[in-house]
């Protein structure tokens, strides 16, 4: 017999401490990405094949500057998150599964840095 | 254990002695389309670091997207965008606590691959 109430004897026994933050943020960031990527992708397609002067020109607008900065902060999150768990699901050897969840944080991380740099160098230095 | 080790339980039947079913075959390919967008989503940022450099090297990039190899790319990349679209949009409703009745799976599942394919073919002739 123990004076614990059942929930005080379970609390932290799990085996992910944590995922709840996880969970919610994998759904934020899809709700966020409906209409983002709507009003990304069809400047984007329109931009596509029609030139570097064109291309300049979509991405000066601050409306599809803006649109484009924020789609991608919100898709590398969704990205990240969504390759977490797939290597997490798929590599069972535990030395090579937290190199990957490194390099899988690194590369969002360095990627995202990099379109937003390049976003906003379009858009501030077009004349 | 299921390696054998610790005795011969039972263990459950796995992916491989399944049918597969709408709704099994449409979760693996809504991880499948995730991974193949982040090949893509590379791509898209290596396009737009070239605009930010320089008119010639946007013109390279640009031809290796626009080329026939790019296209297929893109153009599989844009039907893996709208059917994770709309299958995500049946997750979002089946995390609210909807739709998620045996009939109803397998129609809103129907009814993704219907709209996926729709929007990819309007797409493309709106793009040509």
């Amino acid at each position: 017999m123990s004076y614990l109430t059942d929930r005080k004897r379970v609390t932290g026994l799990g085996v992910a401490k944590n995922g709840v933050e996880h969970w919610v943020s994998q759904r934020m960031t899809a709700v966020a990405l409906i209409p983002l990527s709507l009003l990304f992708i069809f400047p984007f397609m329109g931009a596509l094949d029609s030139g570097y002067d064109a291309v300049i020109a979509t991405y000066a607008h601050p409306g599809n500057a803006i649109v484009a900065l924020m789609f991608f902060t919100v898709l590398f999150r969704h990205h990240r998150l969504g390759l977490q768990v797939v290597i997490e699901d798929y590599i069972h050897n535990h030395r090579r599964q937290v190199q990957l969840l490194i390099l899988n944080t690194l590369v969002w991380r360095a990627a995202g840095v990099t379109v937003l740099f390049a976003i906003a160098k379009i858009a501030f230095t077009a004349t | 254990m299921v390696d054998g080790t610790n005795d011969n339980r039972p263990v459950s039947p796995h992916l491989q002695i399944y049918r597969p079913q709408i709704t099994s075959t449409l979760s693996i390919l809504n991880r499948i389309t995730g991974i193949a967008m982040s090949l893509a989503a590379l791509l898209i940022v290596w396009w737009f670091l070239a605009a930010a450099i320089s008119p010639d090297y946007f013109n390279y990039v640009d031809g290796w997207l626009t080329s026939w190899l790019g296209v297929l790319v893109l153009v599989g990349s844009l039907l893996a965008f709208w059917f994770h679209f709309f299958n995500g949009l049946r997750h979002l409703r089946w995390d609210a606590g909807l739709g998620m009745g045996k009939g109803e799976v397998a129609r809103s599942g129907k009814l993704a691959i219907v709209l996926s394919v729709g929007a990819t073919s309007l797409c493309i002739i709106f793009a040509l």
